[in-house]
């Protein structure tokens, strides 16, 4: 049941969109997130090089597909269950550069963990993103439970759960996708694939070179998609979205994406990658493909492109000012919550 | 009141707490039609339906991390791992998803779980099917850890449990299930969790137990008594949180005091009530804080010979509290 969507997107955009539903000032806004997460994302390795906060985990290049596959949710209803790689995905479903910051810099308000976690590990009760955590794969449980529960009550939502490929090797993601498959639960799950485990490339991990392959064996399609490719992230997302919103059960997407930086900032990708690799895999960047699209395809011209560039230059400066400005957690507040208990 | 062996009194508190409830739900092995391996969940299907009453595929991972999503939108999941011993899969999800939900999201998610599962030796179930598991989870903050062994206990603390907001494993010994017997009330009530009982008065040793043992350092004061030894006998219940008081007053005012705890003896929960009482009431000991429990080996060999072995017993808790009297 593995389909590949190849790129279809090389023609103009615009009118590509238009047959999907999608109009120029959607394609407009996924473009800003899209644009926002990256200028985020830079600016927390600057940050790091300078010495101002300890620790990065990047989602430079899976930005495409995050944004396009999670832009079909309906905010504040479904559910996102993130990996530290989400950046894009917990923008695009409701979170904001400031909020981004607040967990870079570990601050009392950062709503992802008030502090307390790595800077990376996001989620906002808000906006109905799931608290993550560092061992991988657990998450996929949890949007199973979600689903489960959404079934149960009725509610009607859906749940996106994302992880990396080298994830999809631990026994939790075949349990999840077994019981999503065998429920028909309304889970989508994205193999974000970037083609390393840290430091193990895709063909050390599994005899297989599509992970969406593994779909097969829980009864559910599973659809390769390129990640550079927005607009057919985004038309994949929606299939697999209104599936599960139609009660029709789970989908498995891969997404082809590329790791444009290091593991972390504490990683050193040259020691494992060729600086040709690195160089081609620039290719694959869904920043300059989107607004190559887009400008060719009219929707963007280069002065909204630039218009844009600034507002977001303005967004994160903001951003990043006002999270420094932010009080640390108190000493006092470290014992508190590891129970329920009642506080002003 | 009406008399329920200690299975009764689960099954009965499970089902009243669904009818009360209807965001709870039961989910694992064979807990669907066939009721569960030991008959805890009997009945449940044929009133709530597959639904609510869900028979997992063989995956203890998943029977806590779906339990934990759904938690987190808005169900009550209790889930039965169908013996402790096969728990371990489901460790990660326990440790560091559901016990940490709350801390690491500063309170925006909790994770209202519970856990249930069948722990305990000296029913011929060998190295996999009767380990004592929970020194592994008392260590850990964010879980609460309740092993009851009264019948009433059972129905109050599970209760308890299912309506806390908070993750609990509640470790039921097996040997229990139908062999203890005891009354349990009509109407609806509740055991607080983190409440000792002391279910013997005396005044020379303290011991301090839970489950099985609870039952066994009972039958023991009853033998030392015929020594002229006076006990008293503290049911912990609940072991984490710990009801560090009634322990605490207890020894202070006994002076003595034996730990009793089926698990292997090192780095056993007993351990730690064993350290709280050293530093908390050395001033009032008389005696060495000593601890009766189930040696060093890997699990509980199989043959009767080995497995007697293993076992506590009330003689051998008898011998430690004349040992620990004679101080």
């Amino acid at each position: 049941m593995t389909t590949t969507t190849t790129s279809e997107t090389g023609g103009p955009a615009g009118s590509l969109a238009r047959s999907l539903g999608l109009t120029d000032e959607d394609l407009v806004a996924m473009y800003r997130r899209l644009a926002l997460a990256r200028a985020i994302d830079e600016r927390m390795w600057v940050l790091n090089r300078a010495g101002r906060v300890p620790f990065v985990i990047s989602g430079q290049g899976h930005e495409g597909a995050q944004v396009g596959i999670v832009s079909n949710l309906r905010p504040g209803f479904d559910w996102l269950v993130p990996f530290y790689r989400s950046v894009a995905g917990v923008l695009t479903f409701g979170m904001s550069a400031r909020e981004i910051m607040l967990a870079q810099y570990a601050k009392a308000p950062d709503p992802s963990s008030g502090g307390r976690q790595m800077p990376g590990h996001y989620g906002s009760a808000a906006h109905n993103i799931l608290s993550t955590s560092s061992p991988v794969a657990t998450q996929l449980l949890h949007a199973v439970g979600i689903g489960l529960a959404a079934r149960i009550r009725r509610t009607g939502q859906v749940v996106v759960t994302a992880l990396g490929e080298g994830a999809s090797n631990q026994g939790d993601f075949h349990e999840g996708l077994n019981f999503a498959g065998l429920h028909h639960l309304p889970v989508v799950t994205v193999i974000e694939n970037n083609g390393w485990a840290i430091s193990v490339p895709a063909a050390k991990q599994a005899p297989i070179v599509d992970f969406a392959e593994r779909a097969a064996g829980y009864g559910m399609p599973g659809v390769v998609v390129d990640g550079a490719d927005v607009i057919g992230c985004w038309r994949v997302g929606h299939e697999a979205v209104e599936r599960a919103r139609r009660g029709e059960g789970p989908t498995l997407i891969e997404a082809k994406v590329t790791r444009l930086t290091a593991h972390s900032s504490d990683d050193q990708q040259t020691k494992y990658r060729t600086a040709e690799e690195l160089e081609r895999e620039r290719l694959r960047d869904p920043l300059p493909c989107f607004r190559e699209q887009l400008l060719e395809a009219s929707v963007l011209t280069p002065e909204g492109v630039a218009a844009i560039a600034t507002e977001i230059a303005a967004e994160v400066n903001d951003a990043t000012e006002w999270a420094e400005q932010q009080p640390d957690p108190t000493v006092a507040s470290a014992t508190w919550y590891v129970y329920a208990e009642d506080r002003p | 009141m009406a008399t329920r062996t200690f299975i009764e009194a689960i099954r009965e508190g499970l089902r009243e707490e669904m009818r009360r409830d209807a965001s709870t739900i039961v989910l694992g092995e064979d807990v669907g039609v066939k009721g569960g391996v030991f008959l805890a969940t009997d009945g449940l299907f044929a009133e709530f339906g597959e639904e609510r009453v869900i028979d997992t595929p063989l995956t203890e991972s998943l029977i806590v991390g779906a339990s934990i999503g759904a938690a987190v939108n808005g169900l009550r999941p209790i889930a039965e791992i169908q013996f402790a011993d096969f728990i371990l899969p489901a460790f990660n999800q326990i440790v560091s998803e559901a016990a940490r939900m709350r801390y690491r999201s500063n309170n925006a998610f909790g994770c209202p779980i519970t856990i249930r599962a069948p722990f305990g030796g000296g029913v011929h179930g060998a190295l996999y099917h009767s380990q004592s598991m929970e020194a592994f989870f008392t260590h850990v903050p964010g879980l609460k850890v309740v092993v009851p062994s009264t019948p009433y206990d059972a129905k109050g603390l599970l209760r308890s449990a299912i309506r806390d907001e908070d993750p609990v494993l509640f470790f039921e010994h097996k040997k229990m299930y139908r062999s203890v017997r005891g009354d349990v009330p009509d109407g609806e009530y509740t055991v607080p969790l983190g409440q000792a009982a002391v279910t013997r008065a005396g005044s020379q040793v303290t011991v301090i137990a839970y489950g099985l043992m609870a039952h066994y350092a009972l039958a023991a004061a009853d033998r030392v008594d015929e020594d002229g030894i006076s006990v008293e006998v503290i049911d912990i219940r609940t072991l984490r949180p710990l009801d560090r008081r009634t322990i605490l007053d207890s020894v202070r005012k006994t002076g003595k005091c034996l730990v009793v705890y089926e698990d292997n003896k090192f780095g056993g929960y007993g351990a730690e009530i064993a350290a709280i009482v050293a530093e908390e009431a050395f001033d009032y000991l008389d005696g060495p804080v000593m601890r009766a429990a189930g040696p060093d080996v890997p699990g509980v060999p199989y043959n009767h010979v080995l497995e007697d072995w293993f076992m506590l017993d009330p003689e051998r808790i008898a011998e430690a509290i004349r040992t620990l009297a004679a101080y």
